[in-house]
């Protein structure tokens, strides 16, 4: 008997035959096949209580309120808040994704000041005093007029108290962000006697006509304007849409008229004339309760014919009758302005060329009209300031940016014009810069002069969240908390037809070690002492915000998030307008009848045009898109980090460009390289540009990415208002 | 193999032509037939000792809870039987383990003389820290499932899926599965488990065994692939 290979064999055989007859492979073979759908290294969000909270958001002026969830002490998902009259449970794109701004790595974690150029951590204490110091010495000197600010909006308790600081303290340099409302609220100011601001009852219009407005493009209060044109689907209620691309908006409309850029109120006036011609007009609003009708009436119809309106418009005669006659016969039409997320005011000409359009039809105050919404919100009223002897009289100084000023008295703020004053010397220096709830170095037209006039002030101070442009450039931050950080105020413009507020609260605790604007404010203003100090007498903003709200609004906001004016009830033109005579005053001839603001720049070197288009996948304004509206923008806006430009073939033709070609954009304000997509959706000569890209700060995510549509736009006064008038600039483009 | 056996008899061949044909190599196989077969058996025999006993206890890791806790001394306390502690919230979700802020209204200072009982004060109720209680019962994070759904709507009891956990008067040693990280109460303690049998529901609660109760009580067939309850059911 010998040991052999047949026995070691055997012995093989045996256990691979017990093995089988085991649960070893069959349990190894499954928990394999577990352990492939359970990695380890795939992280797993910990389990815990969910809370959910109301809340409002504060990203654009839209709005919306939210309900945010949250797993124990962590956002997890933020949803519309449902029943809300403004988005009932909808949300756009930068709501959903905003908890990724409170947990962006370039949150702002405590106050900073910039030491020979690098940021340094210093205590709230430090960084308050440091102001006051600045501020205290300014007054000292005679200086007060000499602090500036720039601030994000107009309505709410934190503008307010900046507002009231820049009073009590004397400087009339506060200066808000501008947009398509202001350019409204001058013409109603003009026409209907009160500075009010206007509600568009798209819910009940029959007719649309927007001059190249983005209703589905972020216009307005973005996601009532997603509802709103949607049902105007199922009513069938007819839209057209006037603009030089094929936008999203035009897209969806029934009728599109790709105008040549910049001759809106052309084609507005047209159309006025259209219906004086044809006497389509409401013949009861003009004979009783208007004024300066027949001057107008003169005036449109000896100089916009619709053959002369067809040249400009590049608009056929017959499109234009028609349209003209459609839209005074229709029952409700409604016509808006406001260029695509309407973040330029626009010219005083298009604006009441548009106002007027409607007032013709008689929808003043009716329904599916335009409506004259109040400016602001009721609170109870704060104690009137009284400005101290040094204040009083650094208020009679003029404002630097010329707002009320000589130049353009009607203008509320003009911040696109500082760079400019600035920059070439004009008024005493700026010593000391606030910026809040802003980013002028990213959203004000022409970067470059920004960026050097900003250069040219001595002490900016910062309070944003995020390291954006302009806090980059500023040498003291006092980070604000996160909207879902703290308690404000939002209170609802934005086209609406009811006045609301709502509220946001904090629905996580501040995470780092920042602080409440409005708390900061207060802190400035009472070290600042005296007078000053006396305007101030809240402990904080919190009990500044509830007594501003009162019990009842504060209960009802608290639990509902949103309050909403049950009683407001729009005014019909039958029963007269605010103006001294009661009637609506026709705009001065003269101001309506001159050539449209046209795009700056040589025509020979730049024989192209550019202009900006807004979209829902990006934020254009002062906050920066997340990383989840970079993951949805296309390859057609940003290709990895290239912008693209959006060209008509024929345009590419002529310039020898192919689709995804590389090429050199210039304009007068700036040049940079970028890519071409070919689109029969644009008009021949013109070059569109996404708004919202091109960052220099913010996070990974978005620096570096494209290009900022303002490096290379510059603004355009406007002739009567002063108001940025910009749509668009002269280019070129070139093989790179 | 019949490859090896058939170069085995031309070796075999080879040797017995070299040799003149003096050897009978028939007597060769016979004699190394009996260790083929012993070997075998050994073979066998060794690797259904493996197989059935040494895998499955190296399978899992032993792990012990942070301190020890007894569900009878609590139970006995308690109005409302597993669900005092083991709570549903107000919107219906499932509070699971008890978090400590539920456990610091008792103990908020040592209760008794127990060694576990110092740990837990010390270490966790007066430092604010949660216990990091491993969960015999976790099912992985690609299984949805839903308490309410099974004890509110279909109104099972606790011990139908957990066992008479809440009698007992110390936890049981935690056993984690190397390589997919289930605690083996999920995969069954017994080797008739291991077979794919079992006496009791909470013997066992993979994903057949779901299944298999779903069809029992729903009879729900809407997994065309598996004719059991739909896959999302519990996948989302
Ligand atoms: S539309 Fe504006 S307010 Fe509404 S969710 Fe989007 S960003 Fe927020």
């Amino acid at each position: 008997m010998k040991i052999d290979r047949r026995c070691f064999l055997s012995l093989g055989i045996g256990a691979a035959a017990g093995i089988t007859l085991s649960p070893l492979p069959w349990k190894i073979t499954d928990d394999l096949s577990i352990w492939t759908q359970n990695w380890p290294w795939t992280p797993v969000p910990p389990d815990g209580k969910t809370i959910n909270k109301k809340s409002a958001c504060q990203l654009c002026p839209g709005g919306c309120g939210i309900a945010v969830r949250r797993i124990d002490k962590r956002v997890v998902k933020i949803e519309g808040l449902k029943g809300h009259p403004v988005n009932d449970g909808g949300l756009c794109t930068l709501g959903l994704s905003a908890a990724q701004l409170l947990y962006s790595p370039f949150r702002i974690q405590a106050p900073v000041k910039k030491v020979n150029g690098k940021w340094r951590k210093i205590s709230w204490d430090d960084a308050l005093a440091t102001i006051t110091t600045k501020m205290t010495e300014l007054r000292e000197e005679g200086k007060a007029h000499t602090v500036a600010g720039i601030i994000g909006g107009e309505r709410g308790t934190v503008s307010m108290l900046w507002q009231r600081l820049f009073k009590a303290y004397g400087s009339p340099n506060l200066m808000r962000n501008t947009s398509m409302e202001d350019a409204y609220s001058l013409v109603l100011q003009k026409t209907q006697g009160n500075r009010v601001l206007p509600g568009f009852d798209f819910e009940n219009a029959d007719f649309v006509l927007s001059f190249g407005s983005g209703l589905i493009d972020g216009w307005g209060s973005p996601v009532r304007m997603f509802r709103a044109l949607g049902d105007m689907k199922n009513r069938q209620a007819k839209f057209v849409q006037v603009e030089p691309r094929l936008s999203n908006t035009a897209a969806k409309a029934d009728q599109w008229l790709p105008i040549i850029p910049g001759t809106e109120a052309l084609l507005a006036l047209g159309l006025i004339h259209v219906i004086l011609s044809e006497s389509l007009y409401q013949v009861r609003f003009v004979e009783q309760h208007c004024e300066g009708f027949d001057n107008f009436k003169k005036m449109v119809l000896e100089t916009y014919p619709p053959e002369q309106v067809a040249k400009a418009t590049g608009i056929k005669v017959e499109t234009i009758k028609e349209l003209g006659r459609e839209f005074a016969r229709a029952k409700n039409p409604l016509a808006v302005c406001g260029r695509g997320q309407g973040l330029t005011p626009g010219s005083f000409q298009e604006t009441a060329a548009v106002h007027v359009l409607n007032a013709l039809t008689g929808n003043l105050g009716e329904k599916g009209g335009v409506l004259a919404m109040p400016a602001g919100p009721e609170y109870e009223e704060w104690p009137e300031v009284e400005p101290d002897d040094v204040a009083a009289e650094a208020l009679q100084q003029k404002r630097l940016d010329g707002a009320g000023g000589d130049e353009f008295p009607d203008a509320g703020d003009l911040p696109t014009r500082l760079a400019q004053v600035i920059n070439t010397g004009k008024g005493d220096g700026i010593q000391l810069l606030f910026i809040s709830g802003a980013n002028p170095v990213y959203t004000l037209p022409d970067t470059k002069a920004v960026q050097k006039a900003l250069a040219a002030i001595p002490f900016k101070v910062s309070f944003a969240t995020h390291m954006d442009e302009s806090a980059e450039m500023a040498d003291l931050i006092l980070p604000n908390h996160c909207f879902l950080e703290r308690y404000e105020d939002v209170p609802v413009a934005a086209g609406l037809t009811s006045p609301i507020v709502n509220l946001a609260v904090p629905v996580v605790k501040p995470m780092y070690n920042t602080k409440h604007v409005g708390d900061s404010i207060i802190a400035i203003a009472q070290a600042l002492g005296d007078e000053i100090a006396d305007a101030f007498s809240w402990e904080n903003y919190k009990t500044c915000l509830k007594e501003t709200l009162g019990d009842e609004k504060w209960e009802k906001l608290t639990e509902e998030g949103y309050w909403v004016d049950e009683e407001f009830k729009p005014v019909p033109w039958k029963e007269g307008f605010k103006s001294a005579a009661t009637k609506f005053i026709f705009p001065d001839p003269a101001r309506l009848n001159h050539p449209p603001v046209s795009a700056s720049g040589d025509a020979k070197q730049f024989p192209l045009t550019l202009i900006a288009c807004d979209s829902m996948r990006l934020a254009g304004g002062a906050v920066g898109s997340p990383p989840f509206l970079i993951k949805i923008t296309p390859d057609s806006v940003l290709l990895k980090e290239d912008l693209v430009v959006e060209i008509n073939p024929a345009t590419a033709a002529d310039l020898g460009l192919k689709e995804g070609a590389q090429a050199v954009l210039a304009t007068p304000k700036g040049s940079g390289r970028v890519r071409v997509h070919l689109d029969h959706g644009i008009r021949p000569g013109l070059v569109a540009m996404a708004r919202g890209l091109g960052h220099g700060a913010h996070d990974k995510y978005l620096a570096g990415k494209g290009l900022n549509t303002n490096a290379f736009i510059g603004p355009v006064d406007d002739p009567d208002s002063g108001y940025d008038a910009a749509w668009g600039i002269s280019a070129s483009l070139a093989k790179a | 193999m019949s490859t090896a056996d058939d170069n085995e008899r031309e070796v075999h061949g080879q040797e017995t032509d070299a040799d003149g044909g003096g050897h009978d190599s028939g007597t060769t196989v016979r004699e190394g037939g009996g260790f083929v077969l012993l070997f075998f058996i050994i073979g066998f025999a060794a690797s259904l000792v493996v197989g059935w006993l040494i895998f499955p206890n190296l399978l899992y890791s032993q792990k012990k809870q942070p301190f020890d806790f007894n569900h009878a001394l609590h139970m006995g306390e308690v109005d409302n039987g597993c669900e005092s502690c083991h709570f549903f919230r107000e919107d219906g979700t499932y509070s699971g383990v008890p978090k400590l802020a539920q456990c610091v209204a008792c103990h908020e200072d040592v209760q008794g003389d127990t060694q576990d009982e110092t740990i837990f004060v010390e270490k966790y109720v007066s430092k604010k820290r949660e216990v990091p209680w491993r969960v015999y019962s976790r099912q992985p994070d690609c299984v949805f499932f839903s308490h309410a759904a099974h004890v509110k709507m279909a109104k099972m009891d606790c011990v139908t899926c957990h066992g008479h956990i809440g009698e007992s008067t110390s936890l049981p040693v935690y056993e984690e599965n190397r390589l997919t990280g289930y605690s083996r109460d999920i995969e069954g303690h017994h080797l008739e488990n291991l077979l794919c049998l079992k006496k009791n529901t909470a013997d066992r609660m993979k994903m057949d065994d779901c299944a298999e109760c779903h069809l029992e009580k729903t009879g729900r067939k809407t997994s065309v692939q598996t004719e059991k309850d739909g896959c999302f059911v519990c996948h989302k």
